[in-house]
């Protein structure tokens, strides 16, 4: 069965302040949705509470993977059934290695429902290694990334293609990149690009949230949705994408008649 | 499983001999009285067959001691009663100690750490330990050869007495802190080592390697000579809970760093949580020598403990990397100090602290400029992390600077462990646990990665296992 991510008019607020108000989307494996907004639009607390972050609530509606309503379960256990996030502010965790810390999320998430992942239940080094180089290889990420600290005094490129190198190792069914792009100049955008379409296939669905077309030159999406004050109220394929590029977000602000 | 406690020298009739300290046949054992005075010091020199220098030398400093007042800065010392001691075990007594007494949850500690049987007993303070025995003789064949001396301590006296009373005492006199008298006077085991000139020892002098029942007392005294040009890495304690009846363990150590040498100390401590752990160490640093103290301190009650180094003589270097982890019950009061008393002198500290379950952790700090020590350099890198609003953490540093052409630096932080961090983790599959302990092993990890291999290991698993169950 192909794994797909439900989300049923979900209601999301930060600080007791609605930002999602009642979203509707349906992503299957295999498919690459984007979600374009504008800033302000509630891209990221979509791409947060979907997660799991403790400071989004979710104050109603459904999010259904692979037939599990996830919004009870912690950010791991969803990590676990195949959920994966890779953050526009990756965190940096000085002392942690790029190695150490996957092959221990490796290990948590292939072992899916099982709590046991203490130090008996990694993934064998040698295994390990062999996986991590030939990744790192497919995605063009120097040998000695591995050795570095976890995002600690990482560039803003190098922060993305570690997120994305974690999205490779991790192999989730279900993706979201929460504006990948951001803070990136032309040249970075099109490595961190490309290291993306090279994951694409059959096995993964991805969300790509952005507010900047420029990314999906290098994944194009089959869908594309507008998200405007907490709601899609545009869905479509690729000619959205050209319409925004175009004309920018105001045509579609004055005809949902929402303020900037 | 002879209870010894009754035993009087007058039933010993005569001192034992002593050689590496190992008595793993039945001996007649000692233990002395509670509390500690002359007699006492008496009979624990005679026992040890001490020479009449340093029986004098102990009964000084009891003098001394006794004219000390309590302690009264760093931790709460109100409950430690200094009678009710016991000052000097003889080794054969502690290693008739049965595996059934040693507690539960010490026991599955071993367990978790995967610590070999024989290992587990004597860390327990149970039973002789046969192969290390064997270890250390070998070791002891290899240093020879290139003239190492790596003793204990009372077979130093002995051996060594010309080197053993030049140095012993004199970067630590008895003088020096109410703590230091206290060894002074009722020192046993601890490590002697001597590195002649030009020798560099390739491995890690363990203590362990040395082991013997005494080396693991509460008095211990080590004095480390690194003559002209040498270097040696001297390891010692480990990270095992170190079980102790006693509740005082108050040692002593000395470092001679001579011109153009090379020193590190490592230090694992994780004692009990009923010991005070009241510690003096102290190295001296001449010509563009470099001392390097690395100190971990988990486990005990209270601990008390400020690696120092005095910079003597131009283009001396001291470095001092500290670590404390402060769980419930338990204040660990660490810190460093360096003395620049010479110019073009540099020293660097680094000092990191966990708190934790209401644990409270201090950073104690001395830096000193001699006036006319020109161009000397001091960095000081203080850095706290609290894992929950019950837990404490504070700073005391002090800094006095006699001369005008210094250059020093101080930062501290404090840190908590941060909603972002763990949910991020916590992204990627880590259980809220896992995730915090990964953030503390990433915090320490400046001082895991300068220790021989098996204690890094060992040190990151001991964080996990103290990291268990403090969330969720």
């Amino acid at each position: 069965m192909n794994s797909e991510i439900i989300i049923k008019d979900l209601h999301i607020s930060v600080q007791e302040k609605p930002i999602i108000k009642g979203l509707n989307l349906t992503v299957k494996q295999g498919e690459i949705h984007a979600l374009m907004g504008p800033n302000g639009s509630g891209k990221s607390t979509l791409a947060n509470g979907l997660m799991g972050h403790p400071l989004y609530d979710i104050d109603s509606g459904e999010v259904i993977f692979n037939g599990v309503d996830i919004l009870e379960l912690e950010p791991n256990e969803r990590a676990k059934l195949g959920l994966f996030l890779a953050f526009q502010y990756p965190t940096a965790i000085p002392g942690v290695s790029m190695a150490n810390f996957l092959r221990l999320a490796v290990s948590a998430v292939r072992a899916k429902g099982g709590n046991g992942s203490g130090d008996d239940g990694l993934i064998p080094m040698r295994e390990f290694r062999r996986e991590l180089r030939a990744k790192m290889k497919q995605l063009g990420i120097d040998d000695s990334f591995a050795r570095r600290y976890l995002n600690d005094g990482f560039s803003g490129g190098e922060k993305k293609r570690a997120e994305i190198l974690q999205l490779a190792m991790l192999e989730p069914q279900i993706a979201i990149l929460d504006e990948t792009d951001s803070g990136l100049d032309i040249d970075a955008i099109r490595v961190v690009g490309e290291s993306v379409s090279q994951l694409i296939g059959p096995e993964l669905g991805v969300l790509i949230i952005t507010h900047y077309p420029r990314l999906l030159d290098y994944i194009r999406p089959q869908f594309v949705h507008i998200l405007l004050d907490g709601q899609i109220v545009e869905s479509g394929g690729w000619e959205l994408t050209q319409m925004l590029e175009a004309e920018g977000y105001d045509p579609i602000r004055k005809k949902y008649d929402i303020e900037e | 499983m002879a209870n010894s406690e009754t035993n009087t020298i007058e039933e010993l009739g005569v001192s034992k001999e002593y050689q590496y300290g190992f008595h793993d046949d039945i001996k007649p054992t000692f233990k002395s009285r509670k509390g500690l005075d002359e007699e006492v010091i008496n009979q624990m020199s005679d026992i040890k067959g001490e020479p009449d220098w340093m029986r004098q030398y102990r009964l000084d400093a009891y003098k001394i001691f006794k004219q000390k007042p309590m302690t009264k800065w760093g931790g709460d010392l109100s409950q430690l009663d200094f009678d009710d001691i016991y000052y000097y075990v003889k080794a054969s007594d502690r290693s008739e100690r049965s595996w059934d007494d040693v507690p539960d949850d010490i026991k599955k500690t071993f367990d978790r750490l995967g610590i070999p049987e024989a290992e587990r007993k004597f860390l327990a303070g149970v039973g002789a330990q046969y192969d290390s025995e064997v270890v250390y003789h070998n070791i002891v064949e290899e240093l020879d050869k290139i003239g190492v001396v790596f003793l204990d301590t009372d077979t130093a006296v002995k051996e060594y007495p010309d080197l053993v009373k030049k140095y012993f005492g004199s970067i630590i006199p008895s003088a020096d802190n109410q703590f230091a008298a206290l060894n002074s006077a009722a020192w046993s085991g601890g490590s002697f080592v001597y590195v002649p000139p030009g020798v560099k020892v390739e491995y890690p002098l363990q203590a362990y390697f040395r082991i013997n029942s005494e080396n693991m007392g509460q008095f211990e005294r080590t004095l480390i000579i690194a003559d002209e040009g040498s270097q040696v890495h001297y390891v010692e304690g480990c990270t095992a809970p170190t079980y102790s009846s006693e509740s005082l363990h108050s040692a002593v150590v000395e470092i001679v760093c001579m011109k153009g040498s090379r020193v590190r100390y490592t230090t694992i401590q994780n004692w009990a949580n009923n010991v005070y752990n009241l510690v003096t160490k102290r190295a001296f640093a001449y010509e563009d020598a470099q001392m390097e103290w690395v100190d971990g301190n988990l486990g005990s009650k209270l601990t008390m403990k400020y690696p120092s180094v005095y910079m003597m003589e131009p283009g001396a270097r001291g470095d001092i990397l500290s670590i404390a982890f402060a769980s419930k019950g338990q204040h660990q009061d660490a810190g460093a100090k360096v003395y620049h008393c010479a110019p073009h002198t540099t020293s660097q500290i680094t000092s990191k602290s966990i708190s934790k379950d209401g644990g409270r952790s201090s950073y104690r700090g001395w830096v000193d400029v001699a006036k006319g020590a020109k161009g000397c350099k001091s960095h000081v890198v203080c850095d706290a992390l609290i894992l929950d609003k019950d837990s404490r953490s504070d700073t005391y540093p002090v800094i006095e600077i006699g001369e005008n052409d210094t250059n020093i630096e101080h930062e501290a932080r404090v840190s908590k462990i941060g909603e972002e961090q763990l949910f991020y983790l916590m992204s990627r599959g880590l259980s809220e646990e896992e995730a915090s302990t990964m953030i503390v092993n990433g915090f320490i990890e400046p001082l895991v990665k300068e220790l021989p291999m098996e204690y890094a290991v060992e040190m990151n698993r001991l964080i996990q296992l103290q990291m268990e169950g403090s969330v969720g």
